[in-house]
């Protein structure tokens, strides 16, 4: 930088911009990279057989979330079960 | 058996081939049996950097086919005698080397070598796959450049997923950090990718920092690795690389900005 330069109007440093674009790309490319694992269909349908056996769910009541960031995997299951008092009244009636 | 170290960076033009020969040199003058291999079959470059191309007569893919035998083949350098280069084919097109090929001519160099040096071309085709496939290590060389560190986070993608190592489900390829063409003062004020930013991105093993220096130029001109200048700050850079490669603990240097007061305040050119 010369003498010149401490009297021009500060910008924003090219390499912030640089560093900012680069890690929103990256990010996107490893994302692509690491799909979700192929197991995750067979592991949703084996989970809904286990979970029918003690209680009566929808086909869509599971679902299945697989996360990925810098350095952990997150697996997340979600189970939607049944109004009990509305299972009651089924099994009463 | 020999460690296979290979050099990549998928971008063109970041130094390579500069620090394949610099690297290999490096190694070979500490007393280990060193090849350095030329995989850019078609453009071959390895052999200029090393100052050996008057001395080409078979090369890579003559090995392969059976042409020749892989000691008439390598070429001993002039400056060490432990240090052996295997050029690669200049006639050729990149479909002549073939994994297996590559696979036997590294299997037979192990038993003779204790680390065999891969120059990989750019790009993620076929060379650059054969470059790496064999590899323990990887040294990936990265420009402080937006285009240069998209490229290698590719190429680590590559390494975890398309290697020997990845498909044998065996310890993963060891990677490494070269940042190289650094400019402190460029960085300092801003206008280049500093080391930080560039492992906040990345997040390797730094083996070095290669400062932009003059006398790379200058070392292929006259063909002899960079590291033989003891002087430039270039040849320090890479033999501090080769120290801690071979587990030297050594603090990091040409990070910071030196640059006199004089040439500070006339925006003198490093």
């Amino acid at each position: 930088m010369s003498l010149l330069d401490y009297f021009r109007i500060s910008k924003p440093k090219s390499a912030d911009i640089a560093k900012e674009r680069l890690q929103i790309l990256v990010a996107h490319e490893r994302a692509a990279r690491n799909p979700r694992p192929s197991y995750l269909p067979q592991l949703q349908k084996e989970l809904l057989e286990v979970i029918r056996k003690y209680v009566n769910v929808d086909q869509d009541a599971i679902s299945v979330n697989f996360e990925q960031d810098d350095n952990q995997e997150t697996l997340e299951l979600n189970i939607v079960l049944p109004d009990y008092q509305q299972e009651n009244k089924t099994i009463n009636s | 058996m020999a460690r296979i170290i290979v050099v990549t960076s998928g971008k063109g033009g970041v130094g390579k081939t500069t620090t394949s020969a610099a690297i290999a040199m490096g190694l070979a003058k500490r007393g280990h049996k060193t090849a350095v291999i030329d995989f850019d079959v078609g453009l071959r470059n390895l052999d200029l950097i090393m100052g050996c191309e008057r001395r080409v007569v078979y090369d890579f893919i003559n090995v392969i086919n059976g042409e020749a035998s892989l000691n008439q083949a390598l070429i001993r350098d002039k400056n060490c005698n432990l240090l052996y280069i295997l050029p690669a084919s200049q006639t050729r097109d990149k479909d002549a080397l073939t994994l297996e090929g590559v696979g036997k001519v590294l299997d037979e160099l192990s038993g003779d070598f204790q680390y065999i040096v891969c120059d990989s071309p750019a790009g993620i085709e076929k060379g650059a796959y054969l470059a790496l496939y064999y590899a323990d290590d990887a040294f990936v060389v990265t420009n402080p450049e937006i285009s240069s560190v998209r490229d290698s986070d590719r190429m680590l993608g590559i390494l975890a997923s398309k290697s020997r190592r990845a498909e044998n489900n065996e310890e993963p390829v060891k990677e490494f950090l070269l940042l190289t063409r650094y400019d402190p003062s460029r960085v300092k004020s801003g206008e280049m990718l500093g080391l930080d930013d560039v492992q906040d991105i990345l997040s390797l093993h730094l083996l070095g920092i290669i400062p932009e220096s003059k006398s790379v130029l200058t070392a292929s001109n006259a063909g002899m690795p960079v590291i033989l200048d003891e002087k430039s700050e270039a040849g320090q850079a890479y033999e501090d690389v080769v120290a801690r490669y071979l587990g030297e603990d050594r603090p990091h240097r040409f990070i910071e900005d030196k640059k006199g007061f004089f040439r500070k305040l006339f925006g003198g050119k490093s």
